[in-house]
């Protein structure tokens, strides 16, 4: 039989400022890039603009498409490899163009230059400014509403206590994903958004695993255990379910990563990242908060009584 | 439980067997969404405020001939601002009267303010009126898209309104997206307009318009330089006939320059009215005006009593075509703007579903393999498990006719990960109970109801997220809520109900058996 980590006793809880430090160092990180890059970056389902994906006959280098977009004045636009270099996606700033007319524009001057060869265009996405804003509205609203739904049900079967935990665990995977779309270049779409959805959905769920044995240890107390050290159990007792769960998500995001198509990619990465990040919150945000929280509150009745 | 393994056993099978029945054959019973198969997904912003407009000058003309029939001298009607009209009357004296009857004309209307010592009366549309204009501005909208679309020929558009104002239109598989959002998205408002002779363009220009009049522009294209020029004309503003009164139009060819037109056939309002128009003004020109740009303006040689008219001006066959279609599906009653457009060529789409393919085998294999290796016999009763859970999630697909998408097929993949999920959670507690010393038929009972609460827990967080992503997802994205909440809802089906159920048919009276193959 194999079994991962049999009878475990990991001291978890008493290392939790090096994770602490960790996270924060990571997430500093992050919004360092975030800064440096002049905030987060914005696909076009949020900032609104015109993104066409073209695949030419032979290789051609950036600078060649460049040249033909300058024609039409249009040498403003992004223009990204994607997948090899046959392949680029263009993305036109919105301009006070319309969409039919930056297509068209970007479609004449890619064929006038008979150096670039033959194009297929294969996808053209447009979204208008008002859209765009409406999106970023809701996206916030979506976020906002599934902590709100996920920190109920967690008060409700449990505590507050715990609810508040996870939702901090959940603002923690939150930002270490957003951190590494920063830090690796990539950019805000609907289908992150979807990833992130997901993985607060997902990565509550160990949590939960957690918390479940806590208070089925909690029944059969032993003398002298701290509330540290229950909770430490509890982890170490959960742990090869916690690490097999995400073990076998992890496949499929990074199998939908590396064979997904590069449509499919971010969103697979930043599901890959939220699944590991999960994991990390789970034992030493969620489960570790609570222990510093209960600390703290019993200082305070401490302090109280000798007042 | 193990003595109603008869009634689990048909379950299963009804189940299976209702899936199988949806899903077959499955390239006809799934969706495909359109970043799948290709295609345009458009959402276009219906100006209703143009609509409530043009509805509320129309009354406003209807009030002016009407007052001016009674005898009350009106200077002036004029539309403020979208829904009021300003009445300046003639004279003070017919104040009573002109109250009177603006009562009765312009019953749709709410009298706003009133001046009586400088005759003058400013009414409102009625809020309840403005709300129907622009719902059935919207409405008329999608009606003569979906005609229009009809026309063209594309296999299962979809055409609906979203929200207050918007149409969302799909069309999967169109070869020629341009071509495709130019007849839908023109508003095609046909005028035939006489051209004003009272002064030429160029001065016109200059001065500005004389009143009633105003200056449109014809695009002309030459021939050899491939340049364009805008030629101005100078024509009155209202249109003598418009193309509510065309009954069809079709492509004809023209016999000496071999150049497609449109010939319109009027009904027989719009014949009289044209017939009397061309009578009366043998010599003057008369501009074919469509949504703006004038066409052609030839000149009246004869009265015309056949209620047919021509459109001229250098079309391709294809512009030719789509003209005949919006001329006789008719005009949109407020322009269309494109809000949002995704197109996805049909290589694009046929590449998406091969990697989505791949990426759902390797996924399921490498599942498969460990939950094999690591939990061996009980990982392959999950593993039967995983698969009826992706029969079923197809099924369901099939079933509730949902469409599949490129984030879907991620949704199916991540799925596979998640579903196994529930299994690891009850194996792991059945080590745990065995290792406790208890016998394998106990650790089997203990492990399914412990881990069952935790189990549902995990599900209910997941489906809370993928519900608030459903409820804000647009196409592509709600594919991938729909994908995901199907599977993880399954497989509390599959790998609690069903991997019990395996459980209990492998360890069936083998009541002493010590070891478990976990």
């Amino acid at each position: 039989m194999i079994q991962l980590f049999r009878d475990s006793n990991f001291d978890f809880v008493g290392r939790r400022r090096w994770a602490y430090v960790i996270s924060i160092l990571f997430i500093l990180a992050g919004l360092g890039s975030m800064v440096a890059k002049g905030g987060l970056r914005y696909g076009i389902d949020f900032s609104g603009g015109t993104l066409i994906q073209v695949r030419f006959e032979k290789p051609v280098s950036v600078d060649r498409i460049r040249q033909a977009l300058e024609t039409v004045q249009m040498g403003e636009s992004v223009i990204q490899e994607f997948g090899d270099t046959r392949e680029y996606l263009l993305r036109l700033p919105l301009a006070a163009l319309s969409s039919e007319e930056v297509t068209r524009r970007t479609q004449d001057a890619l064929a006038k230059d008979a150096e670039l060869g033959k194009h297929e265009v294969r996808r053209v996405e447009f979204v208008g400014p008002q859209v765009g804003k409406d999106l970023q509205v809701q996206a916030i609203y979506a976020v906002l509403w599934s902590m709100a739904g996920i920190l109920a049900y967690i008060a409700i079967r449990f505590d507050l206590m715990g609810g508040l935990a996870s939702v901090a665990a959940i603002v923690h995977d939150v930002l270490i994903c957003l951190s590494a779309m920063s830090l690796t270049n990539r950019e805000m779409s609907l289908a992150i958004l979807a990833a992130l959805l997901t993985i607060i959905g997902y990565s509550v769920n160990d949590t939960i695993v957690a918390y479940d044995r806590v208070r089925e240890n909690r029944a059969k107390k032993r003398r002298g255990e701290t509330f540290a050290t229950q909770i430490n159990n509890a982890i170490n007792q959960t742990l090869s379910r916690t690490v097999l769960t995400a073990l076998t998500v992890f496949f499929s995001t990074a199998v939908l990563y590396f064979f997904g198509g590069k449509v499919l990619e971010d969103m697979a990465f930043v599901l890959t990242i939220g699944v590991i990040t999960g994991t990390f919150s789970t034992i030493y945000i969620a489960a570790s908060l609570i222990v510093d929280w209960s600390n703290w509150r019993e200082r305070q009745v401490a302090r109280n009584e000798w007042w | 439980m193990r003595r109603q393994l008869g009634g689990r056993i048909a379950l299963v099978v009804v189940v299976v067997v209702v899936a199988v029945w949806y899903l077959y054959p499955p390239d006809k019973t799934i969706n495909l969404g359109l970043d799948l198969q290709g295609g345009i997904h458009l959402v276009l912003g219906v100006d209703v405020d143009k609509a409530l407009e043009a509805q509320v000058e129309r009354a406003g003309d209807t009030a002016k001939a009407e007052l001016e029939k009674r005898g009350i001298g009106v200077t002036r009607v004029e539309r403020r601002g979208t829904t009021e009209l300003a009445i300046q009357l003639a004279s003070p004296q017919s104040w009573d009267a002109a109250v009177k009857a603006t009562d009765e004309i312009l019953a749709t209307f709410d009298r706003k303010d009133a001046d009586q010592a400088a005759g003058r009366l400013g009414l409102a549309l009625k809020p309840r009126e403005a709300a129907h204009i622009r719902d059935l501005a919207v409405r008329q909208g999608l009606e003569t898209i979906r005609n229009r679309v009809d026309q063209f020929g594309v296999a299962e558009p979809s055409i609906q309104q979203q929200g207050e104002n918007r149409i969302l239109v799909q069309l999967p598989g169109v070869q020629d997206p341009a071509r495709a959002k130019a007849l839908i998205g023109k508003t095609a408002l046909l005028e035939f307009k006489l051209v004003d002779e009272r002064t030429d363009p160029e001065s016109a220009l200059k001065a500005g318009p004389p009143p009633g009049s105003e200056i449109l522009y014809q695009r002309r294209v030459d021939k050899q330089t491939r340049e364009e020029r805008k030629v101005p004309f100078l024509v009155q503003k209202k249109a003598a006939i418009t193309g509510r009164d065309v009954a069809t139009a079709r492509v004809s060819i023209d016999q000496n320059t071999s150049e497609p037109y449109v010939s319109v056939d009027f009904n027989a309002a719009g014949a009289r009215a044209f017939s009397e128009l061309t009578d009366a003004n043998v010599g003057k020109r008369l501009a074919i005006v469509l949504d703006g740009n004038i066409h052609s303006a030839p000149q009246i040689r004869e009265r015309i009593p056949s209620g047919r008219a021509q459109i001229t001006g250098g079309f391709s066959t294809d512009e030719a075509t789509d003209l005949a279609i919006v001329l006789r599906a008719g005009a949109l009653p407020a322009p269309v703007q494109v809000l949002e457009e995704r197109t996805v060529g049909p290589s694009l789409g046929a590449d998406s579903i091969r990697q989505g393919m791949i990426a759902i085998f390797a996924s399921t294999a490498l599942v498969f393999l460990f939950m094999l290796v690591y939990y061996r016999l009980s990982g392959l009763v999950a593993d039967v498990a995983l698969g009826l859970n992706l029969l079923l999630l197809m099924g369901t697909m099939a079933g509730f006719h949902a469409t599949l998408t490129l984030p879907g097929i991620a949704g199916i993949a991540l799925t596979i990960g998640m579903a196994v999920d529930t299994n690891i959670l009850i194996f792991e507690r059945i080590r745990e109970e065995l290792r406790a010393g208890k016998t394998v038929r106990g650790a089997i009972d203990a492990g399914f109801s412990r881990a069952f609460k935790t189990v549902i827990d995990t599900h209910v967080t997941v489906l809370v997220s993928g519900l608030i992503l459903f409820q804000f997802g647009t196409g592509p994205v709600k594919g991938f809520a729909v994908t995901l909440m199907i599977g993880i809802a399954v497989s509390l089906f599959t790998a609690v109900f069903f991997t019990r159920l395996l459980f209990d048919l492998i360890y069936m009276g083998q009541r002493k058996r010590e070891t478990l193959s976990i």
